[in-house]
């Protein structure tokens, strides 16, 4: 007895993972409640299910994981998803190009933003905040511009990456979609952590003249983030069409918020330098569960998402606080 | 030693920003295998020469040779390939990365473009032992002390082909068995031949370490020496020089002081300043003589609460108090000019007016406000009273002169009527003729009464105006003397000496 | 001496505020002249029913909301702060008012409408002055959950009202003008009152201009900046009432959809920087002004409404791009110096000449 807790106490996660701990912590204690609570929960496809409808959302959090890990911000995300949207509904349906042209454009259409943004930022030392404001009114425009209605697609290789599921036996089933946000994801945490590049992002949000004191290329760095959060959420915006098949020049109202939400309850600090693209994933899923939850529930109203969400925000951005006064 | 090769030659370098001339035809020069100390005051030109040397900041005129080929680094990453690396007085590494990212970030071992993580560790480890450092390189470097931090910041600038090391002021965080530490591995480097520039306000260090020494002042280079040729006293002479300007005599210091109304016990604040006690009476002026760095402006911060103490009481009029706050302070009747009027002092976008009611507004509370016209009447008495210029009260200060911002922020306090008013290098970067106005009035409001404590790099200065001068150096109190006949020579000298005489 | 002090205080503030609201004030003239030369009609005022009626009244009825929160969200702004979290404080006032209406008087309801957002406030200004959280932090969080707070008020329901002196608040007309505009031109007058006339303004500015000379002047800046976000709250509350009865209901998604972000630009379209300190009530009024009448200018030409956003993103361009110090930097280089320096203009570039 006494041994165990002299093993349980000798084990102190480090102070970095905190964040990610208590993000997965919280995941794991909704997922138990919940199978506890409905027999239906504790089947695998709930999660699943969690991932498949959140599939996009992930995609556009990666992004901004990366701008928000500099110590930047991105609230041009979901303008430009709902953007992306668009331009794919117009180019396919309207302007019948084929899919395989379509999406490459409008990936670069969505990079280009964030690349154009990125250069403000860094180059008139403009707040990021207020940049990326312009780029949201920008993009949400362009939207009114292709179209003030929605416009659905059936272009038979959306509708295929729509309906077409992956069995992973069990009766246990995934979108297309799903497996592409999670190579997104595995690509993200391959260059965070294997390249150059990936370790000058943390070392920009650690401190952008310590940074430059060092010899880093800080404004390569700073301008590519930006244009990654653009790519990420043009991608989000295509998996988006593939999820509803149709687009809504209101689309992804709002999901700058669910992204950045996802990103600090995923443990990565919003002062930037400090933070892990797999705590986005939880991040994401803690969203998705609670939203789940509740649905299950019956008696909760949606509302109560948002909410529970803001509270969970209060509660992670506290922890960080303490964490980083307690370094002090 | 002269019959190797300058590694390094920097010829006639000349140095504008808007409004002063940082460097005025400097030359310097650098050998391998010796430890080469820059020496001068604050604003002699000391940093602005090593953001020159490493790219940070560009030429007006001059030259830079580096093995006799002439450079000019666009940054700080083209100076360390070419084998010039820097240390800097704050560690500038980033505190969220690991310590062995934060030695080789940016040439990291790679395969096709993968971070090879073990081999980057083993590397780390091996550049460190080099250091006689053996700490785990996995550890995030901000849960290490600075001293770590500081290694950590040295074993990066020699991983690359390092010819020549720039060390600004690397021991100043530092405690006596860590800079003995890295003492030792800078003789170690000099024995392999690496060029050592080194900056630091502590003359035991210089004398200890440096082979050889360039005093700058005012911009200006007043000479290269061996340091087994010039004494402690010698050195602190030239890099403070002579004031050139006659100033008007100061009326005579009033003869009597009155009751004591500060007294310290043993007030101390880690890394800042080493206990000290001190007592300052009514009518008297105490100066505080020492080198930048010395703890001047740290002991000041502590009287007015800008800082915490760690150690030690204070009592005001008898009474002891815990400055925990500059209002707690404020309300004691304690005042606090600030060195850097920029960032301390002034709000550089208000006008005159709003500069001066601050502090008395500030102490009143919003809902209580000074009425425009109690505003008006304060400034025009203060712009009168200091001969403020322009005499315009809604003046925006940003646009005044050095010596008028000093004449406000010296207004703001005055007006809040202080018993104690600290002043710290009140007359740095002014004209001659403010210098001497602002000397007058210290001595006239000692005279009616008010305590002053004033803190100069001018010995001169502080000697003229003070009853007492405390003398500090690598921050402690060393000395305390009456201003009964003294000199500057005899404050260099206890200086120089650390008061052990 | 004094004398003199008495003429230059005539001429200084005068200069300096014709010099300070000058531009956003040509832009304003700018717009109204443009779209009298598109539609001459534009400027036409008429009686109607005992109150005037015409675009430009319009402008100012409907602009009233936006006046309210950008005078707010001014102050804020001015600490060094943001108040992202207006747009859901408008939705929970609404949302609160209705909801009330229902079962109580209207004095009441508008009561308990703006006691919770005093205190959706003084939870704001509590994670910002007393945690210390950065402002854009710690006001997303009630940003985030404030929506869900005020459909949790009203049900999920839309909640209509169909109380006369309630709808009267934005339907309204007092001495021939929207009775709206009269209650933002009074916020706004007694806002600038208290501010210049006690030392609030002051002491506000000087935290934002320089946190630390501040703190070093004996400031106590945390109640100050604490108070900021309370009053944004109330402001913010107010516009939620206007917004509601406008649409004579609550509708907790939609009320105030985005109005933060109209607000912040007004703020810089004002003047006021966001980087703190000197700020400029009169400034951020004609910023408000300026974006109501783009939206109205945008109606008016037929274009459809949405696309008022892409106009949006072009003012806060060309504004930011005005403000921000490095650009105007580069512009003056680039014209005094047409070569300029490889050192200065290519940071990545070495000349290492053997």
């Amino acid at each position: 007895m006494t041994a165990l807790t002299v093993r349980l106490r000798t084990y102190r996660p480090q102070r970095r993972y905190l964040p990610v701990l208590a993000a997965l912590a919280l995941l794991v204690g909704a997922y138990g409640f919940g199978a506890v609570r409905y027999p239906a929960f504790g089947s695998g496809q709930v999660v699943l299910d969690i991932f498949i409808d959140h599939a996009f959302l992930l995609v556009v959090a990666v992004g901004a994981t990366f701008v928000i890990l500099t110590g930047g911000i991105d609230l041009s995300v979901g303008s430009v998803a709902a953007l992306s949207t668009m331009a794919s509904a117009d180019l396919l349906q309207h302007k019948g190009w084929p899919a395989y042209a379509v999406i490459p454009v409008v990936l670069a259409l969505g990079a280009l933003l964030g690349f154009l943004m990125g250069l403000v930022i860094h180059y008139f030392e403009i707040q990021p905040f207020i940049v990326t404001l312009a780029g949201m009114f920008l993009a949400r425009g362009l939207c009114y511009t292709i179209s003030t209605e929605s416009i659905s697609i059936d272009n038979p290789t959306y509708t295929a990456m729509a309906q077409t599921p992956i069995t992973l036996g069990a009766g246990l089933h995934v979108s297309p979609s799903v497996v592409i946000a999670l190579v997104v994801v595995a690509i993200a945490w391959y260059v965070l952590h294997f390249t150059r590049f990936g370790r000058t992002v943390y070392a920009v949000g650690g401190g952008e003249r310590s940074a430059l004191l060092m010899g880093l290329k800080v404004a390569r760095t700073k301008v590519s983030v930006y244009t990654i959060s653009g790519l990420c959420s043009a991608l989000g915006g295509v998996l988006m069409a593939f999820y509803t098949l149709s687009a809504d020049p209101l689309g992804a109202v709002g999901m700058e918020l669910d992204a950045i939400a996802a990103v600090v309850i995923g443990g990565t600090i919003l002062t930037g330098g400090s933070g892990y693209v797999l705590g986005t994933v939880l991040g994401v899923l803690v969203l998705g569960i609670i939203q789940t939850l509740i649905t299950f529930d019956g008696t909760l109203s949606s509302w109560w998402t948002r909410i529970v969400i803001g509270v969970l925000l209060f509660v992670f951005i506290a922890l960080q606080r303490l964490i980083a006064r307690r370094a002090r | 030693m002269n019959d190797t090769a300058e590694i390094l030659r920097m010829t006639g370098i000349r140095k504008r920003f808007p409004g002063v001339t940082a460097l005025d035809g400097v030359d310097f020069r650098l050998f391998p295998g010796e430890v080469h100390a820059l020496m001068g005051e604050n604003g002699a030109g000391k940093s602005t020469l090593i953001k020159v040397l490493t790219g940070v900041e560009g030429v007006d005129a001059g030259s830079i040779e580096l093995a006799g080929a002439a450079v000019a680094f666009a940054g700080p990453d083209q100076a360390q390939l070419a084998g010039v690396s820097t240390v800097y007085q704050e560690v500038n590494l980033c505190p969220n990365l690991s310590v062995a990212e934060n030695i080789l970030l940016g040439r990291e071992p790679r395969r096709f473009g993968r971070i090879q993580w073990s081999r980057m560790r083993k590397r780390a480890e091996e550049l460190l032992a080099r250091l006689d450092l053996r700490i785990d390189v996995s550890a995030e470097l901000g849960t290490l002390s600075i001293a770590v931090q500081q290694m950590v910041a040295i074993a990066r600038a020699l991983d690359v082909e390092a010819r020549v090391l720039v060390l600004d002021e690397p021991t100043s965080s530092l405690d006596a068995r860590e800079v003995e530490q890295l003492m030792a591995v800078l003789r170690a480097l000099r024995a392999d031949g690496m060029a050592i520039l080194f900056v630091s306000h502590f003359i035991d260090q210089v004398f200890a370490i440096a082979d050889r020494m360039t005093v700058l002042r005012n911009g200006k280079l007043v000479g290269e020496y061996r340091t087994s040729e010039i004494t402690q006293v010698e050195l602190v002479t030239k890099m403070i020089g002579k004031e050139l300007a006659a100033l008007d005599e100061v009326s005579e210091r009033s003869a009597a002081t009155g009751p004591e109304l500060v007294a310290t016990d043993g007030l101390a604040r880690a890394g800042g300043i080493e206990p000290f006690s001190l007592t300052i009476r009514r009518g008297e002026v105490v100066g505080l003589a020492g080198l930048l760095g010395s703890g001047r402006t740290e002991l000041a911060r502590l009287l007015f609460g800008a800082d915490h103490a760690d150690h030690g009481t204070v009592d005001i009029d008898g009474r002891r108090v815990q400055l925990r706050s500059p209002r707690v302070a404020m309300n004691q009747g304690v005042a606090f000019c600030s060195e850097n009027r920029k960032t301390e002092g002034l709000i550089a976008e208000l006008t005159i007016r709003e500069n001066i009611a601050l502090a008395v507004q500030a102490g009143r509370g919003w809902l209580r406000p000074l009425s425009r016209r109690r505003q008006l009447e304060l400034a025009a008495q203060y712009i009168e009273a200091l001969d403020i210029r322009p005499a315009d009260p809604e003046a925006v200060v940003g646009t005044l002169s050095g010596g008028n911002q000093q004449k406000v922020l010296l207004a703001r306090w005055l007006a809040t009527q202080p018993r104690l008013l600290i002043l710290d290098e009140p007359t740095r970067g002014i004209d001659v003729g403010a210098k001497a106005e602002i000397q007058r009035l210290v001595a006239t409001l000692s005279a009616d009464g008010m305590a002053v404590l004033f803190v100069s790099a001018e010995l001169e200065e502080v000697l003229r105006l003070s009853h007492h001068v405390a003398v500090l150096r690598d921050r402690k109190v060393v000395a305390q003397l009456a201003n009964e006949g003294l000199t500057p020579e005899d404050i260099m000298a206890t200086i120089a000496d650390g008061g052990r005489s | 001496m004094i004398r003199n002090l008495a003429t230059d205080r005539g001429r200084g503030p005068a200069a300096l505020t014709k010099h300070r609201l000058f531009w956003p004030a040509a832009a304003l003239i700018a717009l109204l002249l443009g779209n009298l030369i598109v539609s001459p009609r534009f400027f036409a005022v008429e009686i109607r029913d005992g109150h005037l009626y015409g675009n430009l009244i319009d402008i100012l009825r409907n602009g009233s909301p936006l006046i309210l929160i950008a005078v707010g969200m001014t102050l804020v702004i001015a600490t060094r702060g943001i108040d992202l979290s207006v747009g859901a404080v408008v939705a929970v006032s609404g949302a609160v008012a209705c909801v009330e209406l229902g079962s109580t008087s209207i004095l009441l309801a508008i009561g308990a409408a703006l006691g919770l957002c005093l205190v959706l406030g003084a939870w704001n200004g509590w994670l910002v002055a007393g945690l210390k959280i950065q402002p854009i932090v710690a006001t997303l969080i009630l940003m985030v959950a404030g929506r869900g707070l005020a459909q949790l008020i009203t049900g999920g329901q839309i909640v209509t009202v169909q109380n006369g002196p309630f709808l009267a608040i934005a339907g309204g007309y007092l001495l021939t003008l929207p009775l709206s505009f009269l209650i933002a031109m009074a916020v706004y007058a007694l806002t600038s009152l208290v501010v210049r006339r006690s030392a609030l303004g002051l002491l506000l500015e000087s935290v934002g201009g320089n946190p630390e000379a501040s703190r070093l002047s004996g400031l106590r800046s945390g109640r100050l900046i604490w108070l900021c976000y309370v009053f944004s709250a109330l402001c913010a509350g107010v516009a939620g009432l206007i917004i509601s009865s406008n649409v004579t209901g609550a509708d907790g998604n939609n009320a105030g959809l985005w109005i933060e972000l109209d607000a912040i630009l007004a703020v810089v379209i004002g003047g006021t920087q966001l980087t703190g300190g000197r700020f400029s009530l009169g400034g951020t009024v004609i910023g408000a002004l300026l974006i109501q009448t783009l939206t109205t200018t945008v109606y008016a030409l037929g274009i459809p409404s949405q696309e008022t956003l892409l106009f949006k993103a072009v003012v806060v361009t060309v504004v930011c791009l005005v403000q921000s110090p490095a650009f105007r930097a580069k512009l003056v280089k680039r014209r005094r110096r047409p070569e300029s320096p490889a050192v200065a203009a290519q940071p990545e570039k070495v000349e290492v000449a053997s």
